[in-house]
């Protein structure tokens, strides 16, 4: 991949090499971002609040598959068992132990890391489709066990989880609670990034890139994947737990196969490899059906509404543009939004000398 | 304990099992002539059903008739797929691939349960006799009729493997697609005809079902069994995923059995061959009959 950065900035020590945000523009479009972030309660209605507080919560777990899958090469197809189990937990050490819910979450968080190395472990050996059928089987049995548990999950009938209260202030609006998300997303974005830069997250990147010669240099296989799926399970939980408090409901059938397919077409759209792609598929995965209904409430009553009733079918036309856009990307643009967004850069910073 | 219903789960479990049998084999056979991981089996399964008991319920027409419509019409949609999705895939990582057929799958799914609806639909009669004695037991004649179609796919593919042209071709393109190029072999040509049969060997599967039980789209939870049966048999051994396929479908009427005998924890039919899956994999990270890949640098 060419780094594309401004002539004249030539990097002259490791420590220049590895920063997080390169140049004074990428730091000051970082700023700009968080800001503008802060400022969105203000313009913004609720509804479109609850779509970015869903981009973020989700994008936090996205980013942990993407760490799983894109940067250390093992596949999981069963990361909305996780998050679900992320969401269960936060709710059952509210209810039991009566923590605060803000420590609920990165409880929970470390809860699931802790059920992430139990799979983890027989995962440590395994690799590409081994690896995804034993995911396969985890979706399974924790789906099975959240459906068992009664008195952690609540069983068929659910859970329900409290607000986010901090010091008397309840989080309890989406004006406010997009705040609490927005920090988690801060937070645990800047920690993913920061990973890749120290010596375990360049240590995950090799194994993804040749395992036998990561090895070779004495690599510990077995640890690096077992900790990228510990990694991976912690931001499932704290994404799932921000999700719990948001609904303030969680039910045992949400966390099904076809929600953890969700994750890898987020993962895949945005950019395997990429923090910042994570979000951006979040967002896509999250707008897709938005942007579905809205050309379905744009034929309704037409010719074409009529014949293949598409205002009773809207869930299933919901499911067929996931799956097709799955293909579809792969197919037209392997390397997700991320990698379209560096073209556009790169176009703009070339121009109008592109070669 | 009780024994009555231990015989007729074993048998039940050795009926569903030649089924899973039957659609892991034609797992395995992508898997070997292609190395794609076809998450979208279960859906064959699905559309082929869905398409027989369609031309069923819509024309006057014989079952017979209507099933080979349905054969006709699996091989051209297995012939679509593997040249419209899967081709511009070759050479992209694994994780491409598994992704390409897991998006096939949900687009299918979603697509049947538009046109079909959600609830699950019988097929017409086609036996006149409700019930035949075997052995002392009360059987439908429905499942010795899918327990003949198993056994007389396997018997086919042993054929087609052994003694056919094609079948030889297939073989020689899973051992080394380039020594079976420079012999005339056409490599696209075999990867499309595997998605062929493949297809219609699954509907086939499908159809047995869903004469058996209506035709839903929990069919296609088929494509997940086929998993635990092929880690069970070894993924590129097509003898071994028929006999992945039984045991998994003894294994999961045992374990409703034992269930309903000791445990009473319900559910155990779907979920046991997944525990057995997880600890074979955590034993034997390749399988129990699959080849261990010897990588060099």
């Amino acid at each position: 991949m060419v780094a594309l950065t401004p002539a004249g900035d030539y990097r002259t020590s490791y420590a220049a090499d590895m920063t997080i945000f390169p140049t004074r523009n990428s730091r000051i479009a970082m700023l700009l971002g968080i800001l503008l972030a802060c400022a969105a309660p203000l313009v913004l209605g609720r509804y479109e609040l609850g779509l970015l507080i869903n981009i973020g919560t989700l994008g936090i777990a996205a980013l942990g598959l993407n760490i799983l899958v894109g940067f250390t090469g093992q596949i999981s197809i069963g990361h909305a068992a996780f998050f679900g189990f992320g969401a269960f937990m936060s709710a059952w050490l509210h209810e039991e132990f009566h923590i605060p819910v803000i420590l609920c979450i990165p409880l929970a968080g470390l809860g699931t890391a802790v059920v992430g190395l139990v799979f983890g472990l027989p995962a440590a050996r395994l690799k590409g489709l081994y690896l995804a059928i034993a995911t396969l089987a985890a979706q399974f049995i924790l789906e099975d066990f959240f459906a068992r548990a009664r008195w952690f999950t609540g069983g068929v009938a659910g859970r329900m989880t409290e607000n986010v209260s901090i010091a008397g202030i309840m989080f309890d609006r989406e004006e406010s609670y997009f705040y609490i998300v927005l920090g988690f997303v801060v937070v645990m974005f800047l920690g993913a990034a920061n990973l890749m830069r120290t010596r375990d997250g360049r240590a995950l990147v090799a194994v993804r890139d040749h395992y036998l010669s990561a090895e070779v240099m004495g690599i510990n296989l077995a640890y690096y994947r077992t900790l990228s799926f510990a990694i991976s399970s912690f931001y499932a939980g704290i994404g799932g737990a921000l999700y719990a408090h948001y609904l303030l409901f969680v039910s045992v059938e949400a966390f099904n196969i076809l929600f953890s397919i969700q994750f890898l077409a987020m993962v895949i759209i945005g950019g395997l490899g990429s923090v910042m792609g994570s979000l951006l598929g979040a967002g896509f995965m999250v707008l897709l059906p938005e942007v579905v209904q809205a050309v379905v409430d744009q034929l309704a009553g037409g010719a074409i509404d009529r014949t293949l009733k598409l205002g009773a079918n809207i869930s299933f036309l919901r499911e067929m543009m996931v799956g097709a856009s799955i293909i579809l990307f792969l197919v037209f643009e392997p390397n997700g939004l991320a990698h379209r967004w560096r073209l556009i850069k790169a176009y703009w910073k070339l121009y109008p000398y592109s070669y | 304990m009780d024994f009555t219903l231990f015989f007729p789960l074993l048998l039940n479990g050795l009926i569903v099992g030649a089924l899973y049998g039957v659609v892991a084999m034609s797992f395995v056979l992508i898997y070997k002539a292609s190395q794609v991981v076809n998450f979208a089996q279960g859906e064959f399964l699905l559309v082929g059903a869905w398409v027989c008991w369609w031309l069923l319920t819509t024309y006057p027409i014989p079952f017979w008739a209507g099933f080979l419509v349905t054969m006709c019409f699996m091989t051209l949609f297995g012939i679509i797929l593997q040249v419209v999705v899967l081709r511009p895939l070759i050479g992209e990582p694994v994780i491409s691939v598994i992704m390409a057929t897991v998006g096939m799958s949900i687009f299918f799914q979603a697509l049947m349960k538009w046109m079909f609806g959600v609830f699950a639909k019988p097929f017409p009669p086609i036996f006149a006799a409700d019930r035949v004695q075997v052995l002392g037991l009360q059987v439908q004649p429905v499942y010795l009729l899918s327990l003949a179609v198993s056994l007389f796919i396997m018997l086919g593919f042993w054929w087609f493997f052994t003694h056919s042209k094609h079948g030889l071709a297939m073989r020689a393109t899973a051992f080394d697609q380039q020594v079976a190029q420079s012999l005339g072999v056409s490599v696209p040509r075999v990867f499309a005809m595997s998605w062929a049969i493949s297809a219609v060997v699954s509907s086939v599967a499908g159809v047995v079902v869903g004469v058996v039980n209506g035709v839903s789209s929990a069919l296609s939870f088929y494509g997940i069994k086929v998993f635990p049966a092929v880690i069970l048999g070894g993924l590129d051994s097509i003898i071994g995923a028929v006999l992945g396929g039984l045991i998994v479908g003894v294994l999961e009427n045992l374990a409703q059995w034992v269930d309903s005998e000791f445990l009473n924890w319900g559910n155990m039919t779907q979920i046991a061959p997944f525990y057995a899956l997880v600890i074979i994999l955590l034993i034997k990270p390749y399988g129990l009959f699959g080849t261990k890949n010897i990588e060099r640098v």
